[in-house]
């Protein structure tokens, strides 16, 4: 076991913004080793995880900055990586954004937050609600005697402090599906995925003990009870924010906790149905004989309900590199050129439900053609997408329940939306 | 209104870079006014946060230590940790301090005292702070009692004897039963700490306390959680119902949203499924086991190539887990290449008689793609699933056909090798690829991919028309070609010649005369030379041994060793699984003490009764040298060096413990393309005779026999004085053997090469392999080469002057003119005369010589209380001076 020997943030660079060395085992400047096996090396040769002349190096890429452990032990591995995530959370929720600059403006901060979520190597207190109960920003600094450790730290309920206090008790419930979809190019559906996460924003006094019912499949198996009325959802894997007793769910699958104060993610959940694409994208590129225009025509057709409407859609198509002169026809919407991205992007503000459109392409090509023209048809089109009121997956809450000591009365509000993921038809 | 929070603005300390800055700083930190202070300890983290040596202000700094300001506090703290090893003596200044703030009303000032305190690695310091930890691992906060207990390994590390003599590893196995949640999973983590660096299983798991852990399990918090688990895969359940109940408790936290509980989780129910044969218990718990691991895919790409690793390793532990999931294992257009690559490796794992198809068709799309690396791989793999799935097969020959007729260069030559393997296990199968491949020859240019289409021709000789054409238009350019091409381009004309002898006559004997007498490369040589004398003496038999039967190719490059896999399945998670190697191969700054001390002891405070011991081990050990009359001619005056006041350091020179060196991966190939046989060696002189010893391992799935050994011809002309005598090596074991060689054997008559090697081959029933030993000129130089000073004086005057070479030879720590004696006769330099310099130091007179009458002679200069040697070589064999000199300073460096 043993945790990380040291972690550092660097910039795209490789120069170390700020260190901490937690086991003075490894030299400081190791990181020229990083250089060479990441930032120098190509792109077939970069794994997240390496070992060189026996220290092992853990980093990952956030915004423009490396964040990266070393160890020289045969340290958990996915606990480091993860490690390195949170503290990029951390950090960025302290600050707003994380970049060099905002590090630069806290390093008294960071330099603190560092030494308080990691000890010899280990993971210490990682929750920035309750972090920021004692490590503060220069605005509310404390005196010594103000400031304690709080119970939460190595409470049972590391996530929530004692004696919160909201005016009006409320809790909002986001019942958010993204879906994963890759279409090959005659239409058949390669791979659909629903990954599904219930967002909360919680605002309750005292300490709430909630409760929260889905229409689960396996919840009605258990209990034996008749689907009431809509149909239940088999949810292949849930995952847990540390607030919910996973023993509990275990055993009865009764999903029940006290929740953090504020926005966190309660659960997340995965569904491994066969889905039909929400939206579907037809591309019919006809190159031209002379080799000197290329025209595409796109059919999109929404395959929802017609009372659901899907917003801001956008439609991303790949073109050759070296187009020129674009011209666009379409009955619905805008359509622009993006030269960077090599891509059209038609964008449509509202598409209802079980309706088609046709959009239709021009471009000019140089004579002189670039080596592989054809390489954009690899690439495939993508499709981003919001639509409200609605979960792919068929998945409700039943209820949610709130009993509080105190005995308040609060209101939940729940919302669903179904959005896109990494949603792929490919062209050819 | 909302509250903003003011933007913090500590960038402004980084800027001033003026001149006499340090000095300005100081005054600074002297000031009256606090927050002037503050500020000034801020640009003094600052200049060390961007790598200025700050550490001249360590007195001012600590001077600010007593503050009730804890964001300063915590600056000078961070400050102290930094420069404490650069200012031990002015560290020692901050201990008051740091003692006073242990007993502080504080819980969080406690804390702060006691971490920092351990970071400070230094051992004057951890003195004073066994005290304070030792009251606040009593502490009545539990926030110090978690820190204390993570502290207790930081000083193990700095002290081991100090920690265990001071009852602190009991503490914190104490701490296990505390009845805060962090403070047992952080004791449980410092206690596995010192397990691994002392080496003794401390955290002692019994039926006793496992019902502690599972218990903290379901309390503490995430990281928690993983320290727990972690330890907890380390215990053996007692039986069945053990195993049970502990994966009962463990499965709830496989809905964790932490990937490492939810992994490190995983190989806790691995190792309890080990124990348990229920096949109800294990079909129930390989099935829970399925959608957590997918869902790590949909996590961030790091954690999914972690993963991903550690999916290799379950789904070859257990092949029934994800075996209907292939599909979540295709690959993203936007997935990074390091999760793609491993991706497809999976794919192929899990591979079936039912998903084929798909497969297929998504590794043809990925083989279209535009990365260049990731089509290789995708062409390679698709060659995978054919070699693995015989039903596959046809279907993978047509996606590479059709990859083949796109004409794109490293598609046709990664499918150029795929085939060669598809023909290899299907032989005589599937040849409507032929024609398509003969036709897209001319883009190949790679090595492997030229190698695999001659042997194809080759093989297929007698079916391609134009064969001999086509092979012929290789043979133009022959010396030009790598050597892999230049030995298929051998083989694939004898074959050719072997069907149709009549056309082929000229293109075989050119071949022969290339490879054995214009190519300058031994093993081409060597095989040019068995075809041709197989062809002169019997063509029949020529034809059953080149066009014979070849074993079936299988396929298992992706599979970890047998051995490794147990032992990495109950490391899961950890560095060690992902890079699918045992921890001791990549673990290695960790510097194991007590070797370390040991040599120590050795060097150093030899006392009495070793030094003795160790004259005993050099007298016998010359005694049983072969040589006896040695002493009567001048040599070694063993009475004299048993007088000497100071004793050799090495003890017993002739035979030091043998350093053998890989010289032989196992991950390289024999002749005929077989992996799974490594060798160790070294080439010495033992017992007077020059030795090979060798360790071979074998890492191949079946056992090894069959052992030959060979030596290419060399200048000592070295062979071996009989066969190896070495029984059947089982799968994943290893066996010493020692060769004995007799020098003027096998005489290359060529001058030798510096460094000395030995070319070897080892015949085994697996596959031949070569590889060379490096040795030195010691393993040469005769018992019989000491020369009496009349010998002597003519050779070292007709050499003279001119012949002369001097090198400065620098040693280890200084020696005296007998030690050094000592230390040449083992390696058999033979002392002659000395004589006595006015300035004190002594010249002694050497002579050695090789097996084939070579002399060498020295003049070495000992002076004393000089760590370095003057040696004036002199010899009429030039080509030795260097590894004379090379193995003299190996000697005394």
């Amino acid at each position: 076991m043993a945790g990380a020997s040291a972690v550092f943030i660097m910039d795209m660079k490789g120069k170390v913004i700020i260190s901490r060395n937690y086991r003075g085992e490894v030299p400081m400047n190791i990181t020229e080793r990083f250089q060479q096996h990441v930032i120098d090396a190509e792109d077939a040769a970069i794994k997240p995880v390496f070992c060189e002349d026996g220290i092992s190096f853990a980093w990952i890429q956030y915004n423009n900055l490396y964040l990266l452990a070393v160890t020289q032990r045969n340290s958990n591995a996915t606990l480091i990586v993860a490690f390195l995530y949170r503290l990029a959370e951390v950090l960025r929720d302290y600050f707003n954004e994380l970049e060099e600059e905002s590090i630069k403006d806290n390093f008294v901060i960071t330099y603190e937050l560092l030494d308080e979520m990691m000890d010899n190597g280990y993971p210490q207190t990682t929750e920035v609600k309750i972090l920021r109960e004692y490590i503060k920003t220069q605005s509310h600094q404390l005196s010594v005697e103000q400031m304690r450790p709080p119970t939460a730290v190595t409470n049972a309920v590391s996530w929530r402090s004692d004696g919160i206090k909201h005016k009006k008790n409320e809790i909002f419930l986001d019942v958010v599906e993204r879906l994963n979809l890759l279409v090959s190019a005659n239409g058949s559906v390669l791979r659909s995925e629903i990954l599904g996460a219930l967002k909360m924003k919680s605002y309750l006094s005292g300490m709430p003990e909630l409760k929260l019912g889905l229409n689960d499949k396996l919840l009605f198996e258990a209990t034996g009870r008749p689907v009431a009325k809509g149909k239940s959802v088999e949810m292949e894997d849930i995952k847990f924010h540390q607030c919910v007793q996973l023993a509990r769910f275990e055993n009865d699958r009764t999903i029940s906790f006290i929740p953090p104060d504020g926005e966190f993610e309660l659960m997340s959940y995965r569904l491994n149905t066969h889905v039909k694409p929400l939206i579907w994208v037809e591309a019919v590129v006809d190159p031209g004989h002379s080799r000197s225009r290329i025209e595409y025509m796109i059919k999109a057709k929404s395959q929802f309900k017609s009372r659901s409407v899907a917003n801001n859609v956008e439609i991303h198509i790949p073109v050759p590199s070296d187009v020129d002169s674009p011209s666009f026809k379409t009955s619905i919407g805008t359509v622009r050129y993006i030269p960077d991205q090599d891509c059209i992007v038609w964008s449509i503000k509202q598409f209802q439900g079980q309706k088609d459109f046709i959009m239709t392409a021009n471009f000019g090509l140089p004579s002189v053609g670039a080596d592989n023209r054809d390489a954009y048809m690899k690439a495939p089109m993508s499709v981003k997408f919001e639509i409200p009121y609605f979960t792919v997956s068929g998945v409700t809450v039943r209820y949610l329940k709130i009993v509080e000591k105190s005995g308040y009365q609060a209101l939940p509000w729940v919302r669903y939306i179904t959005q896109n993921g990494d949603y792929q038809l490919r062209m050819v | 209104m909302v509250a903003m929070r003011q933007k913090q603005n500590d960038g402004k300390f980084f800027q001033t870079t003026k001149r006499g800055e340090i000095q300005e700083l100081k005054e600074e930190l002297h000031a009256n006014d606090k927050q002037k202070q503050k500020d000034a300890v801020k640009k003094v983290i600052a200049n060390m946060t961007v790598g200025k040596d700050v550490s001249a202000l360590f007195a001012d700094v600590v001077n600010c230590i007593q503050t009730d300001n804890v964001e300063l506090k915590k600056l000078v703290y961070l400050y102290v940790m930094n420069y404490a090893k650069a200012q031990p003596e002015l560290a020692i200044l901050a201990i008051n301090t740091f003692r006073k703030d242990a007993k502080d009303a504080n819980p969080l000032i406690r804390s702060l005292a006691v971490r920092t305190m351990g970071c400070i690695r230094l051992d004057q310091v951890t003195e004073y702070l066994l005290e304070p930890l030792r009251r606040c691992c009593q502490d009545h906060d539990p926030y110090v009692r978690k820190t204390s207990a993570i502290c207790i390994p930081k000083v193990y590390d700095i002290n081991p004897e100090l920690v265990e003599d001071q009852g602190f590893v009991e503490i914190l196995k104490d701490l296990l039963g505390d009845g805060n949640p962090m403070v047992v999973a952080n004791a449980v983590a410092g206690l596995a700490e010192i397990s691994q660096t002392c080496g003794r299983d401390l955290l002692d798991l019994d039926k006793g306390n496992i019902p502690k852990l599972l218990a903290a399990l379901n309390e503490c918090n995430e990281w928690g959680q993983v320290f727990i688990l972690d330890a907890l895969a380390t215990y053996d359940p007692s039986g069945p119902s053990d195993a049970e109940s502990i994966s009962e408790r463990v499965t709830a936290r496989l809905s964790h949203a932490n990937p490492a509980v939810v992994l490190t989780a995983i190989k806790v129910i691995l190792r309890c499924m080990e124990h348990t044969e229920n096949p109800e218990v294990l079909r129930m718990l390989a099935k829970k086991l399925n959608p957590p691991l997918v869902t790590l895919l949909s996590s961030e790409p790091e954690v999914q190539y972690v993963a991903l690793r550690n999916i290799r390793l379950i789904v070859q532990k257990r092949p029934g887990i994800l075996a209907s999931d292939v599909k979540m294992f295709f690959c993203k257009y936007n997935d990074p290449i390091y999760v793609k690559l491993e991706k497809v490796d999976i794919m192929c794992m899990l591979v079936s008689d039912k998903n084929f198809d798909q497969v297929l068709l998504e590794l043809k799309e990925y083989a279209s793609g535009v990365d260049v690396e990731f089509v290789r791989k995708s062409v390679r793999s698709i060659g995978r699933v054919a070699v693995k799935l015989e039903r596959a097969c046809e279907r993978a020959m047509n996606v590479l056909l059709e990859l083949i007729e796109t004409k794109v260069n490293y598609v046709v030559q990664e499918s150029c090798v795929v085939v060669k393997d598809i023909f290899r296990k299907y032989p005589s199968r599937y040849e409507q690829v032929l024609s398509a491949l003969c036709e897209s020859m001319e883009v190949l240019d790679e090595p492997e991919a030229k190698a695999s289409m001659i042997w194809i021709l080759g093989e297929y000789a007698g079916r391609i028309d134009n064969s001999d054409e086509l092979l012929e238009s290789f043979l133009d350019s022959f010396h030009d070609e790598p050597l892999m091409v230049q030995m298929q381009l051998l083989t694939a004309i004898v074959k050719l010649f072997l069907q149709k002898p009549s056309s082929t006559q000229d293109m075989v004997s050119k071949v022969l005369q290339c490879a054995t007498e214009e190519s300058t490369n031994h093993d081409l040589r060597d095989r040019g030379y068995i075809y041709w004398r197989l062809l002169a003496t019997n063509p029949e038999a020529t034809k059953r041994v080149v066009l014979g039967d070849k074993p079936s190719l299988r396929d298992d490059s992706q599979s970890v060793d047998k051995n490794l896999l147990e032992k990495l399945s109950s490391e899961l998670s950890l560095m060690s699984s992902v890079y699918h190697k045992y921890a001791e191969e990549f673990v290695t700054r960790l510097a194991v003490t007590p070797s370390g001390a040991d040599e120590k002891a050795q060097d150093d405070d030899l006392d009495e009764e070793d030094r003795q011991a160790s004259r005993r081990e050099v007298q016998e050990e010359l005694e049983r040298g072969p040589d006896a009359g040695r002493n009567g001619s001048g040599g070694l005056d063993l009475l004299d060096l048993g007088m000497g006041d100071d004793s050799p350091p090495r003890t017993s020179g002739a035979a030091p413990a043998v350093q053998k060196v890989a010289v032989l991966p196992p991950t390289q190939a024999g002749q005929h393309g077989n992996t799974g046989f490594a060798v160790s060696a070294a080439f010495v002189r033992q017992r007077g005779s020059p030795t090979l010893m060798m360790t071979f391992s074998n890492s191949s799935s079946g056992p090894l026999g069959g052992f030959a050994i060979q030596v290419n011809k060399n200048p000592f002309g070295f062979a071996p004085t009989q066969q190896i005598a070495c029984p059947e090596i089982m799968s994943g074991s290893s066996a010493e053997v020692a060769v004995v060689m007799t020098p003027g054997q096998l005489m290359s008559n060529t001058p030798p090469t510096n460094p000395l090697l030995l070319q070897v081959a080892i015949k085994t029933s697996l596959d031949i392999f070569y590889f060379h030993v490096q040795f030195d000129l010691s393993a040469v130089l005769v018992e019989s080469g000491a020369l009496t000073r009349d010998d002597f004086t003519p050779i070292w005057q007709r050499v003279g002057e001119a012949g002369q070479k001097v090198a400065m030879i620098s040693m280890a720590r200084p020696m005296d003119a007998e030690a050094v004696k000592a230390q040449l006769a083992a390696d058999n330099v033979h002392y002659v005369a000395q004589r006595q310099v006015d300035d004190g130091s002594v010249l002694l007179y050497t002579s050695s010589q090789t097996p084939n009458n070579c002399t060498v002679l020295s003049e070495v200069a000992v002076s004393p209380g000089s760590s370095s040697l003057k040696v004036s070589i002199r010899t009429e064999t030039q080509v030795l001076m260097p590894l004379y000199e090379a193995m003299l300073s190996r000697r005394f460096g």
